[in-house]
C-alpha cells in the first residue's frame, strides 16, 4: 500500500507536538521548514501521479470501508493538498522575517491548520470533514487573533461565534443523513442515497441543503459572507495569505459532496444542489466587485475579491456541466495564488508608507521603493482580476465559454446572457476597484516617505515575486493544467469507478487479520 | 419518549437561537452551549431510541439489531462534545479578552473609529 495519502496529515500534526516540546523560534522555524518541504514533495509526487490516473484509498486504521476511516487520494484533492502545501511555503517563507515572534505559538497553530486543511481535502468521510473543519479553524482563529490588537479580538470573536452555529448546522445535517442511510462514508451515502424512498428521501434532502448552507458559509458566498471582509482585513498578510485557501475548502466540500453522493446518479435526489448555488453566487460575484469600489484599504479590498473568486468558482460549479467545472477547477489554483499575492504585497505597501497610511486608500506618504512595491502591486492586481498575460484570464474564457448553450445544457439563453452580463461587468468593477487603488497609492502622495517607512529590500519582497512567478508558471504551462482540470471534471461527472475502488479496497492481511473481506 | 425527546431538543434549539441573537457574549456563550446540547441530543436520537440495550454484542444477548444500541452515534457525540468543549473554552478567552481591552461586552459593538484622516493638502 502506498503510504503518500497520509503524510500530508500526519506530519504537521506530529511536528505541531514537537514544536510544543522545543518552544525556541529557531528549532520551530527548522521543523515548520521540514514539514512543509516533506509535504510539498509528496503531494507534488501524488500531483504527477494523479495527472496519469493514479487514485489511492487509504485505509487509516487498515478497516475496509465503510467501516473504517478512509482517506480517498484522487485528482482534485491531491490538486488541493498540492496548493496548500505551496501557501504553506510562502507563508513561512513571509513570517522569517520576524512576524513569527509578535506572539507565542504561531508555528504550531499553522501546523494545525495545514493538518486540517490538508485531512479535509482527503478524508473520505463526512464526519471526519466535519473534524478536520473544526481542527483548521480552531487554529485559525489562533492565527487570526496573533499578534493580538483588538480590532482582531472583535473579529476573532465573531467569526468563532459564526463558524460554531455553521458546525452545529453541520453537525445537524451530519446526523440527519447518518439516521437515514445508516452511513457517513461517501462512497457508501452515494449508493445508500440513491436507494432512498418516501420520508428517507425528505430528510436526506433537508440534510444535503443544510449541508450547502453551511458549505456556503465556509466559502463566504452571498448572504452568508459578510464575515469575511471583517476577518481578512486585520489579520496579517501572512496569515491572511494562507487564509485564500480556506474558504476554498467550502468550495471543495461543494464540489465533492453534490458530485460524489448527491449527483447525477442519486435518484430522487440526484443534482439537488445545483438549482440554489447559481443564482445566489453570481449575485454575490456582483455584489463583492461592487464592494471592491468602495474598499477603504488594500487588505479590505483583497478581501472581497476572495469573496468574489469564491463565487465565481461556484458559478462554474453550480452550471455542473464537464466543461464548467473543468473552467472552476482550472481557476481555482489561480484565483487563491493570487489573492495571496495581493495580501503579501498589501504588506509591504503598509511597510512602505508607514504605520499611519498604512494601505489605506488615500492620499499619503509616498511610498518607498515605489518601482519594488508599485511593480508587485501592478502584477499582482493584473493577476487578481484575470487579465492577460496571468491564466485568470483564460480561466474566465473557459467559463463563459462552457456556458454557451450548445453543450446541450438547460438554461434559455436569458440565464446565459445575465451571468456573461454579470461575469464581465463584475470583472469590469474588480480591475477599476484595483487601477483605483493602485493609483490612489503609488500616484497621489502628498509629501515625503513617513518617518516609520521602512525600505522594502528584495529579500522582503521575494515572498510576494515566488507567488507572482508561480503564478506566471501557471500560465505559461496553462495546457497540461487544463488537460488535469478537465480530466478531474470527468473524474468528478463519473464516480462509478471511484465508489467501486472505495468499496472495494481491503485491508492488508495482517497478523489479527487472517482473511480480507471487503463490503462489496 | 419520543415526545419527550423531539420537544427537549426543540425547546433547547429554541432558547439558544434566542440567545445567540442576544447582543452581548455572555448571552451568545450560554446560547451557543444550548445548541450544542441540542445538537449532540440530536445525533444521539438519529441512531433511533433504545432503552436499556447497550452498544456491545455480548454471549446470550439476542441475534437481532433491536436488541443492540446504535454505537457510532454515540462515538460521534463524544467526538462533538469534545469539539464544543475547547470551541466554547476558546470563545470565553476571547469575550474576556475583548471585554479587558474594549471594556464591554457587546458582540459586534461598532468597530473603534477610525484613526484620524491623512493630512489633506492645505487650502491656501
Amino acid at each position: 500500500m502506498n503510504h503518500a495519502p497520509i503524510v500530508p496529515v500526519i506530519v504537521p500534526a506530529l511536528v505541531a507536538a514537537l514544536m510544543l516540546i522545543d518552544r525556541r523560534i529557531g528549532s520551530q522555524r527548522a521543523l515548520a521548514w521540514l514539514s512543509a518541504v516533506l509535504v510539498a514533495g509528496c503531494s507534488t509526487w501524488m500531483l504527477t501521479l494523479a495527472a496519469d490516473g493514479w487514485r489511492s484509498v487509504y485505509l487509516v486504521g487498515n478497516w475496509a470501508a465503510p467501516w473504517g476511516i478512509v482517506l480517498v487520494a484522487d485528482r482534485l484533492s491531491v490538486l488541493m493538498v498540492t496548493l496548500t502545501s505551496l501557501l504553506a511555503l510562502i507563508t513561512l517563507a513571509t513570517v522569517q522575517s520576524g512576524w513569527d515572534q509578535r506572539g507565542e505559538h504561531f508555528h504550531p497553530l499553522m501546523q494545525i491548520q495545514l493538518m486540517g486543511l490538508n485531512g479535509a481535502f482527503l478524508t473520505g468521510d463526512l464526519f471526519n470533514l466535519f473534524v478536520f473543519f473544526e481542527a483548521l479553524l480552531i487554529a485559525s482563529y489562533g492565527l487570526l487573533v496573533h499578534g493580538d490588537g483588538s480590532e482582531r479580538i472583535r473579529a476573532g470573536l465573531t467569526t468563532v461565534t459564526l463558524n460554531l452555529v455553521g458546525s452545529a448546522l453541520f453537525l445537524i445535517a451530519a446526523s440527519l443523513l447518518y439516521g437515514v442511510t445508516g452511513t457517513l462514508n461517501f462512497a457508501d451515502l452515494a449508493l445508500r442515497v440513491a436507494q432512498l424512498d418516501g420520508a428517507g428521501v425528505t430528510l436526506a434532502h433537508t440534510g444535503a441543503l443544510l449541508l450547502l448552507t453551511v458549505f456556503c458559509l465556509k466559502a463566504a458566498i452571498l448572504p452568508l459572507g459578510f464575515w469575511l471582509p471583517a476577518t481578512y482585513g486585520p489579520a496579517g498578510p501572512a496569515v491572511a495569505a494562507l487564509f485564500a485557501v480556506m474558504t476554498k475548502v467550502g468550495i471543495y466540500a461543494v464540489l465533492r459532496l453534490f458530485t460524489l453522493v448527491f449527483g447525477a446518479s442519486a435518484g430522487a435526489l440526484a443534482e439537488v444542489a445545483f438549482p440554489w448555488i447559481v443564482a445566489p453566487a453570481a449575485a454575490g460575484y456582483l455584489l463583492a466587485m461592487t464592494c471592491a469600489l468602495a474598499g477603504t484599504d488594500l487588505r479590505k479590498l483583497a478581501s472581497v475579491l476572495v469573496m468574489a473568486s469564491a463565487a465565481f468558482l461556484l458559478i462554474g460549479i453550480g452550471r455542473a456541466s464537464e466543461a464548467s467545472i473543468a473552467a472552476a477547477v482550472y481557476y481555482l489554483p489561480h484565483t487563491t495564488l493570487s489573492a495571496a499575492a495581493l495580501f503579501l504585497v498589501a504588506g509591504l505597501v503598509v511597510r512602505s508608507r508607514g504605520e499611519r497610511a498604512g494601505d489605506r486608500l488615500l492620499a499619503g506618504p509616498a511610498p518607498l521603493r515605489p518601482a519594488l512595491v508599485g511593480g508587485l502591486f501592478f502584477l499582482s492586481a493584473i493577476a487578481v482580476a484575470g487579465m492577460p498575460p496571468f491564466g485568470g484570464f483564460i480561466g474566465k474564457a473557459m467559463l463563459l465559454l462552457a456556458m454557451l448553450p450548445d453543450d446541450g445544457l438547460p438554461g434559455t439563453i436569458g440565464t446565459i446572457g445575465w451571468l456573461w452580463f454579470i461575469i464581465l461587468a463584475g470583472s469590469l468593477l474588480g480591475l477599476i476597484a484595483l487601477a483605483r487603488a493602485g493609483s490612489t497609492l503609488f500616484w497621489k502622495s502628498d509629501g515625503p516617505a513617513a518617518p516609520d517607512a521602512g525600505s522594502v529590500s528584495w529579500r522582503d519582497a521575494l515572498p510576494a515575486a515566488i507567488t507572482l512567478a508561480v503564478i506566471a508558471a501557471l500560465a505559461i504551462g496553462s495546457a497540461p493544467l487544463q488537460r488535469y482540470a478537465q480530466a478531474t471534471a470527468q473524474d468528478l461527472l463519473q464516480t462509478d469507478a471511484l465508489i467501486d475502488e472505495v468499496l472495494t479496497t481491503g485491508p492488508r492481511p495482517g497478523p489479527h487479520q487472517p482473511s480480507p473481506q471487503t463490503y462489496r | 419518549m419520543e415526545l419527550l425527546m423531539a420537544s427537549g431538543i426543540g425547546v433547547m434549539m429554541a432558547g439558544g437561537i434566542y440567545l445567540v441573537l442576544r447582543p452581548r457574549s455572555f448571552d451568545v456563550v450560554l446560547g451557543l452551549n444550548l445548541i450544542s446540547y441540542a445538537v449532540n441530543l440530536f445525533i444521539f436520537s438519529m441512531g433511533r431510541l433504545t432503552v436499556g440495550s447497550a452498544p456491545i454484542v455480548t454471549e446470550g444477548s439476542a441475534d437481532t439489531l433491536t436488541s443492540l444500541a446504535d454505537p457510532l452515534p454515540q462515538a460521534l457525540v463524544l467526538t462533538a462534545i469534545v469539539i464544543g468543549f475547547a470551541m466554547t473554552a476558546l470563545l470565553l478567552v476571547l469575550a474576556v479578552r475583548q471585554h479587558a481591552a474594549g471594556g464591554n461586552d457587546l458582540i459586534d459593538a461598532p468597530a473603534p473609529r477610525d484613526p484620524a484622516p491623512l493630512d489633506r493638502p492645505e487650502v491656501r
